[in-house]
C-alpha cells in the first residue's frame, strides 16, 4: 500500500472538540494501473479498525466522498480496508488532540 | 434453531428476490446506506426511528410493531430475510426483535451487506412498493430478553458474556471506536463477565464461523453452555448478534440479550463494576 503526499482528506472536523478525542480518519482512493492513486474516491469501502492485539474494534463503510472516521484511544491501531477485489492493511499511531488523517490507496 | 433455519446464503437471496413469500429487509447502523443502494426488492427499517420507542427507553410496543410490519407488507407467514452492514450488527438486533414478538420464519443473509458487496452483486436504488397487510404479533417473549435485576443476580452465578471490544471491556474506551467517546456512564464491565467480542464469531467477510469454531470460542473462554447465559454490550445490538450465535446457530437454550446493556448498567447507582482485562 502507498500513501501519497496529497493533503489528507478525512471528513471535516468542524464541531468536534478534537482536544478531547483521539481521532483516526482519512479518505480511500483508487490506485490506477500505474500504481499511483488516481484521485478516484472509493465510496462504500469497508474500513475495519483493529486494536494492538489485532482484535476487531469497529467497522465502517466509507461515505460517498470515500471518507471514514474513528474515535479511538491513544496507541497503535491497524486499519483493514476492503472493496471488491482489493484489501489493504495500514498501521496508524493515534494520539489525543492530534487527529491522524490518512490517505489510503486501494 | 439451527444454521439451516436461521441463515441463508447470498445465492439463496439472489434466487428468491422475486419470491412473493419472501420479504427482504435491510437494517443498518449507517442508515444512509439503503438510499445509496440495496438488494433489489429490499425494504428498510431504521433502527432508531422504527425500532425504538422514542419517548421511553424500550422496544416499540406490540401495537407499533404490528403497525410497522403491516405497513411494510409483511405477513405472519412471510419469510423475512434481514441483512445489513458491519457483520449484520443491526440486522441481528432486528432478528432478535422479530423473535421477541414471535415471528415464525426470520433469517439472516450470511455475511450481510459486506459479503454481498465484496461479491460485487447488484445493488439498486428503486424502493419497492408493498401491499399493506394486517400483521398480528405475539406478546413479548421475555425468555430471550434480560432485565437489569436479573443481570445483577447473575453475577458470579450464571454466564455473563460481555461482547464489546477488549478496549471497552477494560475501561479504556467508553463506546465503539467509530463513535465519540464522551458518554454519561462510567467505564468498565460487569464483574465475572467473560469478554468474548461479538466480532470473533464472524469471518473477515462478515459470514459466521463454523459451528465447531463458534462452540470452541465460547467454551474456550469459560462459558458453561449448561448454564443460563446473559449477553450484553453497550446498547444491546452487538449482544443481539452474540445471542443469535448462541441461541440460533448453536441452539443453546436459555440465552438472553440484556438490551439495557452498559448504557444502563454503567449508570446504575451502587452496582459492582470491574475494570481491566
Amino acid at each position: 500500500m502507498k500513501t501519497c503526499g496529497a493533503t489528507p482528506g478525512g471528513p471535516s472536523l468542524d464541531g468536534i472538540d478534537v482536544t478531547t478525542q483521539t481521532i483516526i480518519q482519512g479518505v480511500v482512493l483508487k490506485v490506477g494501473d500505474d500504481g499511483v492513486p488516481n484521485g478516484t474516491l472509493v465510496a462504500n469501502a469497508h474500513v475495519r479498525l483493529l486494536d494492538r492485539d489485532g482484535e476487531f474494534t469497529a467497522e465502517l463503510p466509507t461515505n460517498l466522498q470515500g471518507q471514514f472516521r474513528f474515535f479511538a484511544a491513544p496507541g497503535v491501531w491497524t486499519l483493514v480496508v476492503q472493496a471488491p477485489g482489493a484489501r489493504v492493511e495500514q498501521q496508524v499511531t493515534a494520539a489525543q488532540g492530534v487527529p491522524a488523517d490518512l490517505v489510503i490507496s486501494l | 434453531m439451527s444454521r439451516e433455519t436461521s441463515l441463508v446464503s447470498a445465492d439463496w437471496v439472489a434466487e428468491n428476490i422475486n419470491n412473493p413469500k419472501v420479504v427482504i429487509v435491510e437494517v443498518d447502523e449507517d442508515t444512509t446506506l439503503y438510499q445509496q443502494g440495496h438488494i433489489e426488492n429490499a425494504i428498510t427499517f431504521h433502527w432508531r426511528d422504527d425500532l425504538q420507542d422514542g419517548l421511553i427507553r424500550d422496544l416499540i410496543s406490540k401495537e407499533k410493531f404490528e403497525a410497522l410490519l403491516s405497513k411494510s407488507g409483511i405477513s405472519n407467514d412471510s419469510t423475512v430475510i434481514l441483512y445489513g452492514g458491519n457483520n449484520n450488527w443491526f440486522a441481528t438486533y432486528a432478528f432478535w426483535y422479530f423473535k421477541v414478538y414471535g415471528h415464525q420464519d426470520v433469517r439472516l443473509l450470511d455475511g450481510g451487506r459486506k459479503r454481498w458487496e465484496l461479491d460485487a452483486r447488484a445493488l439498486v436504488t428503486e424502493v419497492p412498493t408493498r401491499t399493506a397487510t394486517r400483521y398480528v404479533a405475539k406478546e413479548r417473549d421475555n425468555s430471550i430478553r434480560a432485565y437489569r435485576d436479573e443481570v445483577i443476580a447473575a453475577i458470579g452465578t450464571l454466564n455473563i458474556v460481555d461482547v464489546r471490544s477488549p478496549a471497552e471491556f477494560s475501561g479504556e474506551l467508553a463506546a465503539p471506536a467509530h463513535l465519540p467517546q464522551e458518554q454519561g456512564q462510567i467505564k468498565g464491565h460487569i464483574p465475572t463477565a467473560k469478554n468474548i467480542p461479538w466480532s470473533k464469531a464472524a469471518n473477515e467477510d462478515g459470514t459466521f464461523k463454523s459451528d465447531t469454531e463458534l462452540k470452541e470460542l465460547y467454551v474456550g473462554a469459560g462459558v458453561d453452555l449448561a448454564k443460563d447465559t446473559i449477553a450484553y454490550c453497550r446498547i444491546g445490538e452487538r449482544s443481539a448478534f452474540s445471542w443469535f450465535v448462541l441461541h440460533e446457530l448453536l441452539g443453546v437454550a436459555n440465552v438472553k440479550n440484556y438490551d439495557g446493556s452498559w448504557t444502563e448498567y454503567g449508570s446504575l447507582v451502587g452496582v459492582p463494576v470491574a475494570v481491566g482485562a
